[in-house]
């Protein structure tokens, strides 16, 4: 019992893993909340089933066709966030604080509209990418599907991790997000990084709305608040801004759902006043989360 | 257009042609607008509310319909208890003032977006434990009230009631919001908003103040709530969704931070616009009235990131 919730924790915890890295990377440069993230996955989710229909033609139902729409999914949704921030952040970038914010509210509702009035009204059935094993361990059923979205998800963060820690892109983004003046002084171009920032959160949160798609069979035109909303959650436990602190933050909260509604008589009704609570407890005790920085008082 | 604006007498204008506007629109086939009327009136409270927490001191708060949901259904209960409804108004105020007092003593030593993201989380635990709470709240089912009809001289309709009662609530809180701008309090808010640290050496008690400018919002949002369910008599879980807090944040924004006639037309704009649509419009764009109501939020953000209609010192600084 206990290994089977471990299991489902993590396959959940590692989906709002990389939905939170999306938001912290962002956050790390322009210290704005990107609500328009939850629609990027969404919309990364739905060109997966579009591309599901389409390139099984191409590239043959096996291996290569999966990765095929894995890869064209999160590049489609990294390109739509690093348009988002072109066209409705870039422009309010030094006028206020909130300006962006209500900008990112506006085209969430857009993007969800859109997809309401020219995609589906209704849930769509989302293809198995392959067909789903189980493997029994230590008596616990484990579906070939959740060691897929595991597999590809820590996977993804591995990727993420050598980008930012040893190549000279992940450098200047460091450096972007430390002072992002000082880094346009240094010869780095601040709207460059920006974008590959949006380019690279949205990627990745396209790919956790293609496994969002596969862990729950379905999806819809609003799929992207619940875990949208979680998501940001997990990077504000974790600490905004730290990408460390957006997997840490992810995956508790994956465990704190799954726990609470396996071992609290009517946790599953109770499951998300738990992961709240916990979130404000943790904050009170650490005001700028787990791994988060402490914030220096301005003088 | 700023003239109009800077006349004394345009409140007062505004507020006789928003109180002869319910029986005129019988006449002109729009009874449909009074009940629109009335919704844009309780988030115009609400505006008014969450201004003091955003507008004056500068609190960014992601939960704030949380205070509303207990307004209307602390009025509910104490309505079935057997509590008459003015009294259960005021208990309402007083029970929502009470929570925000206690949230804000707890949380309010966090800064930025840490605060919006616990006063989320609070949003959706008191939702959550209100959807939950099946012995006291009745669950999703929701509570049904018995009516209340005080103003029933004027009218038979209950929309134009509690139309005319609204109106007076947002009347009253623009007064108080405009009093209390003006006075010591309202100076040393802005102070805060302006330069925390400067504030706080000039002897102004900075926990103090964010905490009264904290607590007063939910005066608003318990009066808002309590006519809400009154007006509805009937009260359930699924109104005060997060979206609906991210509705009201948007009015104080985009109608302008800190300025009260901002948060009227940010109001009027934002919850009006959608069912306008919905009434001139033929069925093919009903549906559209949601993607139009986005474009405008970014339009508008985009063209005027201070707020349609700023409070003066603020835009002085912006432009500055």
């Amino acid at each position: 019992m206990l290994i089977q919730q471990v299991v489902n924790g993590l396959t959940l915890g590692a989906i709002y893993s990389l939905i939170a890295l999306g938001y912290t990377l962002v956050y790390g440069i322009l210290t704005m909340i990107n609500f328009a993230h939850s629609e990027v996955l969404m919309l990364g989710a739905f060109m997966a089933l579009g591309l599901a229909a389409l390139l099984p033609a191409v590239f043959g139902t096996g291996l290569v066709g999966l990765v095929g729409m894995f890869v064209l999914s999160m590049a489609g949704a990294g390109l739509i966030n690093v348009l988002i921030e072109r066209f409705a952040y870039r422009p309010l970038r030094n006028v206020s604080r909130l300006a962006p914010l209500i900008s990112a509210i506006g085209v969430s509702i857009i993007l969800q509209n859109g997809v309401f009035l020219w995609i589906s009204t209704q849930s769509l059935r989302f293809p198995e990418p392959v067909a789903i094993g189980q493997v029994e361990v230590f008596g616990a059923t484990i579906s070939s599907l959740q060691i897929i979205i595991l597999g590809l998800a820590l996977g993804l963060m591995a990727l993420l991790h050598f980008f930012v820690e040893h190549t000279k892109l992940g450098k200047a983004m460091r450096a972007c997000s430390d002072d992002i003046q000082t880094a346009g002084l240094m010869g780095i171009n601040p709207n460059y990084i920006i974008a590959l920032t949006f380019f690279v959160g949205g990627a990745l949160g396209g790919a956790a709305g293609v496994l969002y798609g596969m862990n729950y069979g379905s999806i819809k035109y609003n799929l992207g608040f619940l875990p949208g909303a979680k998501a940001f959650t997990a990077a504000v436990l974790g600490g905004i801004g730290n990408i460390r602190g957006a997997v840490l933050g992810g995956f508790i909260l994956g465990f704190l759902e799954v726990l609470a509604s396996g071992y609290i008589p009517n946790g599953a009704q109770w499951r998300d006043v738990i992961a709240f609570t916990v979130l404000i407890i943790v904050l009170l005790v650490r005001p700028s989360g787990l791994l988060g920085e402490k914030i220096a008082e301005k003088v | 257009m700023r003239k109009i604006l800077r006349w004394r007498w345009t409140p007062w204008a505004a507020l006789a042609a928003a109180a002869i506007f319910p029986f005129i629109a019988g006449a002109i086939d729009a009874q449909y607008l009074v009940r629109v009327g009335g919704v844009i009136g309780l988030f115009m409270l609400l505006g008014l509310g969450l201004n003091f927490t955003l507008g004056y001191a500068g609190l960014f708060d992601l939960g704030f319909i949380a205070f509303y949901a207990i307004g209307a259904y602390t009025t509910a209960i104490a309505m079935r208890a057997g509590v008459p409804a003015p009294f259960a108004l005021v208990l309402a105020v007083l029970v929502t003032l009470a929570v925000r007092a206690l949230l804000g003593l707890t949380i309010l030593r966090l800064r930025g977006d840490y605060l919006a993201v616990v006063t989320m989380g609070f949003g959706e635990i008191a939702r959550l434990t209100i959807n939950n709470l099946d012995a006291l709240t009745n669950g999703p089912k929701g509570l049904q009230l018995a009516p209340w009809r005080p103003l029933s001289f004027l009218s038979a309709d209950p929309n134009i009631q509690y139309y005319l009662m609204i109106l007076l609530a947002v009347a009253a809180g623009v007064i108080a919001s405009n009093r209390l701008e003006d006075s010591r309090v309202g100076r040393a808010w802005i102070a805060i908003r302006e330069d925390e640290i400067a504030a706080r050496l000039s002897g102004i008690p900075v926990r103090q103040y964010k905490l009264l400018a904290f607590t007063l919002s939910a005066a608003y949002a318990g009066l808002a709530g309590g006519l809400f369910a009154q007006w509805e008599q009937f009260v359930t879980p699924e109104s005060f969704v997060f979206w609906e807090s991210i509705l009201v944040v948007s009015i104080v924004v985009l109608g302008g931070m800190g300025s009260i006639a901002g948060v009227l037309v940010g109001a009027l704009v934002l919850v009006g616009f959608p069912p306008l649509m919905q009434w001139k419009l033929s069925a093919d764009w009903i549906n559209y009235r949601y993607l139009f109501f986005g474009l405008i939020l970014v339009l508008v953000t985009l063209f005027r990131p201070q707020g349609i209609l700023p409070s003066s010192r603020r835009e002085a600084e912006l432009t500055s």
